[in-house]
């Protein structure tokens, strides 16, 4: 079986400050796999050199086993179109209504008409909960959680292959936290989709992934499925899913 | 502590600074000549960068006529030779107050703006939301901000232009003394198409350097409010300084004899 995403010895620095330090991954088709970890260790990074807005300064990347490392242009825009991303701050476009955010990428990339394109992302706001009212509405007048659905019905709108979650839960209370928590689960289910996330919040880790992969420092220091992230026997994971200030990881005050 | 590795280290970063500056012009370019171009976000950028900019480039165009002319006036009057009003004031809001006045103004506005608007969109995650949805953020942002600063300061400076002359002629009949008829006659038949010509090429070459200015502050935006602050200052200084510096070269190569 082909992995869907395969990262082999991927490493990135920014000046002197190694962020990526050879990471290994595969991401199977159809599977949930969330990467945890502490802020600053490279997570947003390891997903933005995958959707190319990065580049890696060594080691390669596959999607569906074609290397795509250093592809750009429009090999770059036929990759993206397999991805579906959810930004930790949404990232709407604040200078369109929700319901063109939502048909973004039908309209530009894709050259969905705009009335069709309109349907389709009413039916994709109804998908994550929203009724056709929110849609003639500007993001800015949205709530955190409201805004978090827009951004999930963006990142589905195109059906695609993949899909990667920044953050889905941060900044949202609790409840709002498992609501979107849930839609991922379920809007997943529905669109059969093989999905990325990255957090630090383990509520939702537990909820979404299949299988967790802990990076530390630059590299994946544990992975396996969801179930055996209580007993891995490792302390630095030991140490990150507990919560607590005292173990091997010493946090980095200075950046 | 060794002297020399500050100023070379600013060299350098300094080169690098250009290198960049380079690349994303190349880009920039590289993207108008491929198709496809979204023309409804030229269209709207015509509207913010060239609609919205005219009445500050008409007044401030009016203002420099009229203070150009009773300087003129003033000067020949040295050597009696204030009759030369009519002729100065177009040659000089032609050639250069028009383009200049009008750039160093489109720069103040538009440049900032443009800065403030896709730092903003950088420091939010916005410009990666657009890679991720196969929509290139030079093609979607900056060519239509290029390609509509380009057309529209052509017809800004040719405005500016007019207001300019006719704020010369108010001066000139309502205070000191000039007959509106011979005033009129005298900038027609001394004015050259090669001046007003000059003068909409180094508009179109302001256009594009406060659109790109604009544009490459804003993208290389880092770091929230503080540092989308100081990109729109950096766009606004530096789109500033290229128009004058480029004013100079286009004025010695257009009039090279």
């Amino acid at each position: 079986m082909t992995p869907k995403i395969e990262l082999r010895g991927v490493k990135k620095r920014f000046g002197p400050k190694v962020v990526l330090d050879g990471i290994d991954l595969v991401v199977n088709p159809g599977e949930s796999l969330v990467i945890i970890g502490g802020s600053g260790t490279g997570k947003s990074v390891t997903i933005k050199s995958v959707l190319g807005i990065l580049r890696p300064d060594a080691g390669q990347i596959f999607v569906d086993g074609e290397e795509v490392t250093h592809v750009s242009g429009r090999g770059r825009d036929r990759v993206l179109k397999k991805f579906g991303m959810l930004f930790q701050s949404a990232a709407l476009f604040d200078s369109l209504p929700v319901w063109e955010n939502v048909a973004f990428g039908l309209i530009q990339g894709r050259g969905v008409g705009r009335k069709a394109a309109r349907e389709i992302a009413i039916k994709k706001l109804a998908q994550v909960g929203l009724g056709a009212e929110v849609a003639n509405l500007s993001p800015s007048e949205l709530s955190g959680g409201m805004q978090k659905r827009v951004g999930l019905a963006r990142a589905i709108a195109a059906d695609p292959e993949i899909i990667f979650f920044d953050e889905p839960t941060t900044g949202l209370d609790p409840i709002m936290a498992d609501i979107i928590n849930s839609l991922i689960v379920n809007t997943v289910k529905d669109v059969g989709a093989t999905t990325l996330s990255i957090t630090h919040d383990m509520v939702s880790a537990r909820k979404i992934a299949h299988r967790i992969a802990m990076l530390y420092k630059g590299k994946i220091i544990w992975h396996g499925p969801v179930a055996d992230i209580d007993k891995s026997g490792n302390e630095y994971v030991d140490q990150f899913i507990h919560g607590r200030a005292e173990g091997p990881i010493k946090m980095e005050v200075k950046a | 502590m060794n002297i020399f590795a500050p100023i070379g280290r600013a060299f350098f970063l300094f080169l690098a600074q250009i290198g960049r500056l380079t690349m994303f012009t190349v880009q920039a370019i590289s993207h108008i000549v491929r198709p496809p171009i979204y023309w409804y976000a030229v269209f709207q950028q015509l509207m913010r960068i060239g609609y919205f900019s005219l009445p500050v480039v008409g007044l401030t165009a009016f203002f420099t006529g009229g203070a150009l002319a009773l300087q003129i006036y003033l000067g020949g009057n040295r050597y009696g030779a204030e009759a030369i009003v009519p002729q100065i004031v177009v040659l000089g809001i032609t050639r250069e107050l028009g383009p200049v006045i009008a750039g160093l103004m489109v720069a103040g506005r538009v440049s900032a703006a443009i800065a403030a608007e896709i730092g903003t969109m950088r420091v939010t995650e916005q410009i990666d939301a657009l890679t991720t949805l196969a929509t290139n953020p030079i093609k979607y942002l900056v060519v239509p901000r290029l390609v509509a600063a380009v057309i529209s300061m052509p017809i800004l400076v040719a405005i500016a232009d007019s207001i300019g002359v006719f704020g010369g002629y108010v001066v000139a009949t309502q205070t000191l003394g000039f007959s509106g008829g011979i005033y009129l006659k005298n900038t027609v038949d001394f004015m050259k198409t090669e001046d007003v010509v000059s003068g909409l090429y180094k508009a179109a070459t302001f256009g594009f350097i406060i659109a790109l200015m604009g544009c490459y502050n804003g993208f290389n935006s880092r770091g929230g409010a503080q540092g989308v602050g100081a990109a729109t200052t950096n766009a606004v200084v530096s789109s500033s300084i290229l128009i004058l510096a480029a004013n100079y070269v286009l004025t010695s190569l257009l009039f090279a004899k």
